[in-house]
């Protein structure tokens, strides 16, 4: 009797409990399902790829026989990959820290005047960014062109010149670092726009009053407010230009003799065109660790930036 | 002496007050020295790809100045558009750009509603793996997939390499997890009382992310597909990796590749063709700013 009201009392309530969990079940299935085909392409065509280029850095040229690392003990031993590798570090970073630069000044100087003109004058800045890069690299290689250079002739007017923008290492590397720099800079400035436009007025107001100079008002109220902002930009825009590809390849081709080739272009030419895949793949994967790196910080910046909001 | 100090308290505050207007005065000056200076730099290569395109293979080997056009004539343009290679580069390019947007537009918004809404087991990981995959450039990924199909074609017999459509397969690796991730930060922007209403008057999941989330994140679907027709239309590596007769390529490379032939640049039909090409994104950029900016800003400030 005991056992039955019990059992009766229990029953609605487990019942409950069932369409409770058949509920959140049904909801997480449909969750999941349509999260599926977003799972099934990641895991596709970048997880397993990813992984995928690891095994086939351990493999011969053929492809037949696991050869471990010596794939990376014969890149050690050449000084075109130490090459390749200081050359990575020196465009990733000089271009990186310039598009960060220009991007901070830029940003500013949009703020500074009326409002009413800012719009005009974003839009004109940013058109660089939404030229496809191959199409911009193209007309770069045009303007730096040997023996027709737009560039030179307007220097030969004040009797410089002529410059081999791409014919000479040093030139051809401030070449490519330039054109990155170019295409790369908008996304810097529109995120600083965006950024600059929720620093409270108030405390550029306090500073001013307090006699703060144009420089002052950026380094002590401007650039603190933004320093999130910034580790992140500057964080992802190391990624992509680590990782570029298109700018050197159209400009230089890696030359003059691979003095200005960078991994992306590097693997491209060894993988693709000599066709030694797992000697590209073991080149590529030395974007790895500055990805990782970046990757990590980004998160974390990105998720204090959300807890903050 | 009181009186002294006072005014000249009185004149150091006004003096003050001068050097605010006049330092704001001078900020303003200088910021639009430098806005034009480098909108002049900013500017250069699409206007120089501009003046090319209009002049004529003799103008462009002549030793005259090259900034300014003597004899302009639409020569190039009329040679490239009546050239039937051109004309299947951009029709390959507007297909395989529509057709990755529709792809990634069908697996995104689903899946960032399920990540942003109904959490599941292992959602959040997701979401966050999302957005770790987005941050794996191409030049990681182009010679692994290489091999895979290289792979495929050997076993099944389906050859995926040096045909246009495997840049639809390809590009969505691109565009999907940056687009996931910023309709995930529009949905989750979108108030809970919305859904709890919808699900009340009883509707289902679905009919909550077509009728309710579609709508109130229409900028940002605007935002992510402007994204993706963008990335699609300019990728250089995938296409110069994977594709090589003439028929299968799409317009970067196809410019780059068909119109030099060895050493012979044909300069006035290469700016043209670039011309053309930069044209569809800097028309939608031109009409559709506040959301080409919002798409951009969105990956780092939401989500």
């Amino acid at each position: 009797m005991a056992d039955a009201a019990v059992r009766g009392i229990r029953a609605p309530a487990m019942g409950r409990q069932m369409t409770v969990r058949k509920f959140a079940r049904r909801k997480s299935t449909i969750a999941f399902l349509m999260a599926l085909p977003l799972i099934l392409l990641i895991l596709a065509l970048v997880i397993y790829p990813a992984i995928y280029s690891m095994y086939l850095a351990t493999l011969n040229k053929s492809m037949q026989h696991f050869v471990g690392l010596s794939n990376f003990t014969f890149l050690f031993k050449r000084t075109t990959f130490w090459m390749v590798v200081k050359q990575s570090v020196i465009f990733a970073c000089t271009a990186v820290f310039f598009k960060m630069l220009i991007g901070i000044f830029l940003a500013n100087f949009v703020h500074t005047i009326p409002a009413k003109g800012q719009r005009k004058w974003r839009g004109m800045l940013m058109v660089s960014w939404v030229i496809p890069t191959a199409m911009s690299a193209i007309t770069w290689f045009w303007l730096f062109d040997p023996s027709y250079s737009a560039f030179n002739w307007l220097l030969a007017k004040i009797n410089v010149g002529p410059i081999p923008w791409l014919g000479e290492p040093h030139w051809a590397r401030f070449a490519v670092i330039l054109v990155n720099v170019w295409a790369g800079t908008p996304f810097f400035m529109i995120m600083y726009l965006a950024a600059l436009k929720s620093v409270p007025e108030q405390l550029y107001e306090a500073a001013s009053i307090d006699g703060a100079s144009w420089w002052q008002r950026l380094w002590y109220v401007t650039l603190p407010m933004m320093r999130n902002i910034i580790s992140i930009t500057v964080l992802f825009s190391l990624i992509v230009t680590f990782a570029n590809f298109d700018i050197v390849r159209i400009l230089t081709n890696g030359g003059p003799v691979d003095q200005t080739q960078i991994f992306a272009t590097w693997a491209f030419q060894l993988g693709i065109q000599g066709n030694d895949i797992p000697l590209g793949a073991s080149v590529s994967l030395f974007m790895f660790p500055i990805l990782g790196i970046s990757a990590f910080f980004i998160l974390r910046g990105v998720r204090k930036r959300s807890n903050e909001t | 002496m009181a009186a002294t100090a006072e005014i000249s308290a009185g004149a150091g505050r006004v003096a003050r007050r001068g050097s605010i207007k006049g330092s704001r005065r001078k900020a303003l000056f200088w910021s639009y020295v430098f806005l034009v200076i480098f909108v002049i730099f900013f500017l250069t290569p699409p206007v120089y790809m501009f003046i090319t395109s209009l002049k004529s293979s003799g103008e462009i080997s002549a030793a005259v100045n090259p900034w300014w056009v003597f004899h302009p004539t639409l020569d190039n343009y009329t040679a490239l558009l009546g050239q039937r290679q051109f004309l299947i580069f951009f029709r390959n390019s507007a297909v395989v750009a529509l057709s990755v947007v529709a792809i990634t537009m069908l697996i995104s918004v689903p899946a960032a509603f399920a990540l942003a809404r109904m959490k599941f087991w292992g959602s959040a990981t997701l979401a966050t793996g999302v957005f770790l995959t987005y941050l794996i450039p191409e030049s990681l990924l182009f010679i692994p997939l290489f091999k895979i199909f290289a792979f495929i074609r050997d076993t099944t017999g389906i050859e995926l390499i040096n045909h246009w459509w495997v840049l639809v397969i390809l590009y969505p690796t691109l565009s999907v997890p940056f687009c996931t991730w910023i309709m995930i930060g529009y949905f989750a922007s979108i108030p809970k009382e919305l859904d709890e209403a919808a699900l009340i008057d009883g509707a289902g999941y679905i009919q909550m992310l077509t009728r309710i989330f579609i709508p109130v994140a229409l900028p940002g679907i605007i935002a992510a597909t402007i994204f993706a027709f963008t990335v699609s239309w300019a990728d250089f590596l995938y296409p110069l990796a994977f594709t090589t007769s003439a028929d299968q390529l799409v317009l970067p490379v196809g410019i780059i590749t068909t119109l030099i032939k060895g050493d012979v640049y044909n300069w006035g039909q290469i700016m043209t063709g670039s011309l053309l090409c930069a044209a569809p994104p800097l028309i939608i950029y031109a009409f559709l700013m506040d959301y080409y900016v919002a798409g951009l800003t969105a990956g780092a400030t939401k989500g």
